[in-house]
């Protein structure tokens, strides 16, 4: 066990996978000397080389596309986007070209790419830096899409998306790259698309993923103190969902509130209540209810605190599903 | 100069329209009569292939067709050059140039009759799958090249050993983001990669000049690479100039763009009519440049061909064309249902269990049930 940040996690989870398979490659605007602007491949460039650790020309399009022809030969690309409002020039690549050029080509063409998406705000950054955009992707047939939210699942699950057949977009909460944790690296871990009950509970199950897991775990300590007991799910996989974790917790809270910083609309808290009012109906003691990001563009950092879900909206939607 | 006008200064020649061989101080076809009568054959079975096509289309046969018709010498020149590593990542209306490369015509037609959507042995043929959204694969042609340098296939100083690849895309495509991004990577990289366009004037309505103030290869020099630009009726000189385009490439050189300068003769598409934004005079002045006829012209003058060779192949090419059709005939609307196991690599529970939903639904009508299923969607 190694108590490390979330962000040395994922930089420790990388080199591993670069020792472990020499067809895996880094690419990405700024990665090599300067370790990206978060840092997250720091160093990797000076032990691996510029033909693995490749800093690309500033075009989000060009990475993404350029990774599609490299995975045809048989390489394992890993991309940095460097903040999530700026993936957008790649999402003809990504959801064009990556998504479908294994259904097009009937299984022929395998093409295992991860895209490193650092997303969500809360770190008082300006315009197209806070943005969640999972929706897109896991809207998108033919992608994957997971995030993490603890150190210990950062350092594996980066190895489990690099491993995938499937192209991967691999968002991380860069709100929580400071955090630190317990990573077990002998450990063997969760499979990468499997939800993680990170707190039993009696009363609401709270479903979350990213960088409001924590947010959530912060509520439901002061819930405690109230002597409400809150289970807390983390989702960890947004596409495929684990919809039998989710159900099960659901069936025995009766009650689940779904917190997410990406806008509420047609967001993963709608998928999310729609399944669960498919498999939970006779057990739910109140609606599904949703507590996320409004249906605004993301606001201007000194009132993001009143925009993204926080330990107050979080219980307050505890309470409005108590009360029903 | 114009963009939209070839000027005998900048257009790469070696056989005229009228069938004779010209000489040109930079680049010469060291081939032989033969080689010259295979490259009408790839020519003729390629239009005759785009022939029966259009009729098929026409006849209901198929949903759309993309003519290639006019862009023979183009597709033929360019991919008789490619070695035997090299790896061609095309539009989608480089039906020649699959012709040339081994892929069974029959396989181009799924596309167009809603079959598949474009599959074949990509990666056997080493020719890549078509591609509809305009210059998305000049990236992942770029990217492919990137990964020739990495396995070493680069600069060994033998095209048995080393690779390069070609990017084809039109006109229409270098107004595309995507396309100048990978000129950017490709040249930043040094990537083993030919762009290789076929200027053939049009963008479904739009002329060149909508495209580009200048000459599209002098693109290249704002990129860092050579630029050319070729008689892309001319198959000789197209040969000629992609061969030195590759081996450039294959020795580590970087990339060129080999503009072939063309014209497209039929419509963009069989959904498309051009007699309503460009007039005849242009299309009776590029029929007097046709690619095929002045090869002819030249193999009747030099004697290396005679009238029963032309028979021949005329009679091949019919040949092809009925065993075309016969096989689109039998071409089958896929199986859906099967087709779910197709979006992933490591299928998802939930597409299973769709997949499942799917076949009871489609099974309770064919069982005779008065009840559709009832099973749930349990992921």
């Amino acid at each position: 066990m190694t108590r490390m940040t979330l962000g040395k996690a994922l930089n420790a989870g990388l080199r591993r996978a670069l020792e472990a398979d020499p067809k895996v490659l880094l690419a990405g605007e700024d990665i090599g000397k300067l370790g990206g602007v978060f840092r997250i491949t720091e160093g990797l460039q000076k032990d691996f080389g510029e033909h693995r650790v490749i800093d690309s020309p500033l075009a989000e399009s060009g990475i993404v596309g350029t990774a599609v022809g490299m995975a045809m030969r048989g390489y394992r690309p890993v991309v940095e986007i460097q903040f999530d409002g700026f993936v957008y020039p790649a999402y003809d690549q990504i959801v064009t070209q990556l998504a479908k050029f294994h259904f097009r080509t009937r299984g022929r063409q395998r093409l295992p790419v991860v895209i490193r998406i650092p997303y969500a705000g809360g770190i008082g950054a300006i315009e197209h830096h806070s943005e969640s955009p999972e929706a897109y992707f896991a809207h998108t047939p033919g992608l994957k899409v997971v995030t993490c939210a603890t150190p210990h699942d950062a350092y594996w699950m980066i190895q489990q998306a690099i491993a995938s057949d499937d192209p991967v977009v691999f968002l991380e909460p860069k709100r929580r790259y400071h955090d630190k944790g317990e990573v077990d690296e002998s450990a063997s871990p969760l499979p990468l698309h499997q939800a993680q009950v990170v707190r039993p509970g009696r009363d609401v199950t709270l479903l979350a993923y990213g960088p409001m897991v924590r947010t959530c775990l912060d509520a439901a300590a002061a819930a405690e103190e109230e002597g409400r007991d809150l289970e807390v799910v983390d989702l960890r996989t947004l596409s495929p969902l684990d919809t039998a974790t989710v159900v099960a917790s659901v069936q025995r809270t009766g009650r689940a509130v779904v917190v997410h910083e990406a806008q509420q609309n047609l967001g993963l808290g709608a998928e999310l209540a729609a399944r669960i009012s498919e498999h939970c109906f006779y057990n739910l003691e109140a609606p599904v209810l949703r507590v996320a990001g409004y249906d605004m563009p993301y606001p201007p950092s000194r009132v993001e605190h009143q925009y993204l879900p926080d330990l107050d909206r979080v219980l307050d939607a505890v309470d409005r599903s108590m009360a029903y | 100069m114009s963009p939209t006008t070839a000027d005998e200064t900048d257009l790469v020649q070696l056989l005229t329209p009228e069938g004779e061989r010209v000489q040109h101080p930079d680049y010469q076809f060291d081939g032989d009569d033969a080689e010259i009568a295979g490259y009408l054959r790839d020519m003729v079975l390629g239009r005759r292939l785009d022939t029966e096509a259009t009729a098929l289309q026409r006849q209901g046969e198929l949903g759309l067709w993309a003519s290639l018709l006019g862009q023979e010498a183009a597709q033929v020149g360019s991919a008789r050059a490619l070695g035997p590593n090299d790896v061609v990542f095309p539009s989608y209306r480089e039906h020649a140039v699959a012709l040339c490369m081994g892929v069974d015509p029959v396989d181009l037609l799924g596309l167009f009759r809603g079959v598949d959507l474009g599959d074949w042995d990509a990666e056997g043929t080493r020719f890549r799958n078509y591609t509809l959204v305009i210059g998305s694969q000049t990236l992942h042609a770029t990217g492919y090249a990137m990964a020739l340098e990495r396995d070493g296939m680069v600069g060994n100083g033998s095209a048995e050993q080393d690779a390069a690849v070609v990017a084809y895309f039109g006109d229409g495509a270098t107004s595309q983001g995507d396309v100048n991004e990978s000129f950017v990577f490709a040249s930043s990289y040094n990537a083993p990669v030919v762009f290789f366009c076929q200027n053939n004037q049009w963008a479904i309505s739009e002329p060149m000049s909508r495209q580009s103030r200048i000459p599209l290869y002098r693109r290249a020099s704002g990129f860092g690479f050579p630029g050319v630009r070729v008689d892309g009726n001319d198959v000789l000189a197209v040969r000629a100039v992609t061969e030195r385009a590759l081996d450039r490439a294959r020795n580590g050189g970087g990339p060129t763009l080999v503009e072939a300068y063309t014209y497209r003769m039929g419509a963009h598409t069989t959904s498309d009519d051009p007699s309503k934004y460009r007039l005849a005079d242009e299309l009776e002045t590029w029929r007097l440049r046709d690619p095929i006829e002045r090869v002819k012209a030249l193999l009747r003058t030099s004697g290396a061909a005679d009238e029963r060779f032309f028979a021949d192949l005329a009679q091949e090419a019919d040949d092809l064309a009925a065993d075309l059709r016969r096989r689109c005939l039998q071409l089958q609307a896929p199986d859906l249902h099967a087709m779910f196991a197709d979006v992933y690599a490591e299928q998802t529970d939930y597409l299973t269990a769709q997949q499942q939903t799917f076949r009871e639904y489609v099974d309770s009508f064919e069982t005779g049930a008065d009840q559709q299923s009832t099973t749930e969607v349990s992921r």
